[in-house]
């Protein structure tokens, strides 16, 4: 489609091998891109206004930019593929249809922050993903890509993949880097920031799949062609993972900016026939549920804060008129409280009792005190955990809450959910 | 039982593509489980001074991760994902079908330990739900149908030695 720009090659049968790669215009970035300064480099992604696409969407130039120059450390790039984010399995069709191109982009990224070793760290249950990323690396080195002095432009790359091992926590970037270096994957306290002091102590950027995969189109083509797409202050294409109640699930990559029901109508095909439109989550779990009375928005960075719920991951989870939302808030919270690292208080008992609470009103009713204790249990999470995960839990809650309080109320009356569907 | 002078082989030579040889401690795991199945004590007492670490760390870090195994379960492990979007396309019944069609409850094994029923948070593959990861093998869009004739055939397959694991010694720097 002509609105792809990290898409744009996965109809190409064979993509995944070097050979059909290079056929389709593979690795040219190199040539412009390993032939620009750092600071260039660093300057052509900071005018195209790319921002992560993990889920903060910091701008990418500025990440970089922070990595010290005068440092005599050596400096590592960290490409996370640690995808766990619930509804969200963009980086997944990535790793697998066109990996090469996140080798590349790593490659520039590399080069832009003066680092000669890249590592992508891969969640576990990505085996496919592993052998299809470990395969393309393997055949960058082959083809003399990756290495010392690439294509004689005197620049030197070593890239390997890293797995992670069932870990949700490991997304969050300084967790991912004490799993890197062989502890369990709790955060680190910031500042300082990974670009000062990550991996090993040295100066470390992290960013996302999706995020690198845009950076070879960016250096090939310049930031002004990177802003034909999205709005000014959200350039470019996101690829949105639509799953839940629509007829047609799956990635799409479109514009920023685009209208959010036209995702859901259009490419994702609609809620179910019989059925209409409740809530939807715009950006993976983390983010707060919007009615569908909400839901006639732009979807962008911006027009979705000020619909009061945030872009994320870009994971948009549907759910029509069948849904309970106790049930939905009772089943998110299960993966929070499971993927707890333990090591803050706030979030590791927060996160029991609001499970606790949900399951009780779910299955039994619970009492009507029982949602102000919910509330009161959030109050006592916002702002006050380590990491961002607890932060993430409150939002399903309190979403859910105050949009379908009367959900709530009519489990408390009925003694139980009013629409369980029983075994 | 002591890891196959193989298997050392391979971890120390993942070790050496590290700055820092405990890096490799995951993918240690995942070579020791997978010849083994699961990761006894004396396993991890035998990667933590392969590795340069105290047994107590390697223990620590192995339980952390849900991936690691430190009893042995199943020989076939079905990975159910129970997180929202799954449930959405019916996880929850698939699941007590599951249970249903094998005798056991979610957490267990079959008596003969040839299944284990798992139910897992997010798989990451939410637009194909419900999903489940088989070895090193995603199902998609399952429905009961599916996951019986699944079942059927593993009856009699023959029973892998250890658990499926990822492979990254064919890609990344050459060994130092």
């Amino acid at each position: 489609m002509a609105n792809e720009i990290v898409f744009s090659q996965n109809h190409i049968p064979g993509i995944a091998d070097i050979a059909t790669y290079l056929d389709n215009g593979g690795y040219q970035s190199l040539d412009k891109g390993l032939g620009m300064t750092p600071d260039e480099l660093i300057e052509i992604v900071k005018e195209s206004g790319l921002r992560g696409r993990g889920g903060a969407g910091f701008p990418t130039g500025m990440k970089w930019s922070f990595v010290p120059k005068d440092t005599p450390k050596p400096r590592y790039l960290v490409c996370n593929a640690d995808e766990s984010e619930p509804g969200t399995f963009k980086d997944n069709e990535l790793m697998l249809v066109n990996p090469h191109q996140i080798v590349e982009g790593m490659i520039l990224a590399c080069h832009a922050i003066g680092s000669q070793q890249g590592y992508i760290y891969i969640r576990g249950e990505f085996v496919e993903h592993i052998r299809a990323v470990s395969g393309a690396i393997e055949q960058a080195y082959e083809k003399g890509l990756l290495g010392e002095n690439i294509r004689g432009t005197g620049v030197t790359v070593h890239l390997a993949v890293h797995p992670g091992a069932g870990a949700y926590i490991c997304g969050e970037e300084s967790a991912l880097l004490n799993s890197l270096e062989g502890e369990r994957g709790l955060p680190r306290l910031k500042p300082p920031f990974p670009a000062v002091s990550g991996l090993y102590g040295c100066p470390t950027i992290i960013n996302n799949v999706e995020t690198l995969a845009n950076v070879p189109h960016i250096v090939n083509n310049g930031a002004r062609w990177f802003r034909q797409w999205g709005t000014e202050r959200s350039p470019g294409t996101k690829v949105v993972s639509v799953s839940g109640h629509v007829n047609n699930p799956g990635n799409f990559e479109v514009p920023l900016g685009t209208p959010m029901m036209q995702i859901i109508n259009d490419l994702a095909g609609g809620v179910r026939k019989g059925h209409t439109l409740k809530a939807v989550i715009p950006g993976g779990s983390s983010v707060p549920m919007l009615a569908a009375s909400e839901c006639d928005i732009a979807f962008d960075y911006e027009s979705i804060a000020a619909a009061g719920s945030m872009l994320g991951s870009a994971g948009l989870i549907v759910m029509d008129d069948s849904t309970c939302m106790v049930w939905a808030a009772r089943n998110l919270l299960h993966f929070y409280r499971h993927e707890s690292c333990g090591k803050c208080a706030p979030c590791r008992e927060g996160t029991d009792w609001l499970y606790k609470t949900l399951a009780r009103i779910e299955e039994t009713g619970g009492s009507e005190s029982d949602i102000d204790l919910l509330l009161d249990i959030c109050d006592n999470m916002d702002g006050k955990c380590f990491c961002p995960l607890g932060e993430a839990a409150i939002a399903p809650v309190i979403s859910s809450i105050s949009k379908w309080r009367d959900e709530y109320l009519a489990h408390t009356a009925h003694g139980g959910c009013p629409m369980r569907r029983e075994p | 039982m002591p890891l196959l002078p193989e298997s050392t082989q391979r971890i120390r030579a993942i070790a050496a593509r590290y700055p820092h040889g405990q890096s490799a401690l995951i993918p240690a795991l995942y070579v020791a489980q997978g010849e083994q199945g699961s990761l006894s004590d004396e396993t991890l007492a035998e990667i933590a001074g392969l590795l340069g670490m105290t047994p107590v760390d390697v223990k620590a870090v192995a339980s952390f991760y849900t991936m690691f195994y430190r009893q042995p379960g199943g020989k076939f492990v079905f990975q159910v994902c129970g997180t929202l979007s799954c449930a959405l396309c019916g996880a929850e019944e698939l699941i007590r079908h599951m249970e249903e069609k094998l005798g056991i409850r979610a957490g267990q094994s079959t008596p003969d330990g040839r299944f284990k029923l798992e139910v897992v948070e997010c798989l990451g593959a939410c637009g194909s739900g419900p999903v489940m990861l088989l070895g090193d093998r995603y199902h998609h869009n399952l429905t009961p149908e599916l996951v019986d004739s699944i079942i059927d055939e593993l009856k009699t397959a023959p029973l892998p030695e250890g658990l499926p694991a990822p492979q990254v010694e064919s890609a990344g720097k050459p060994e130092r």
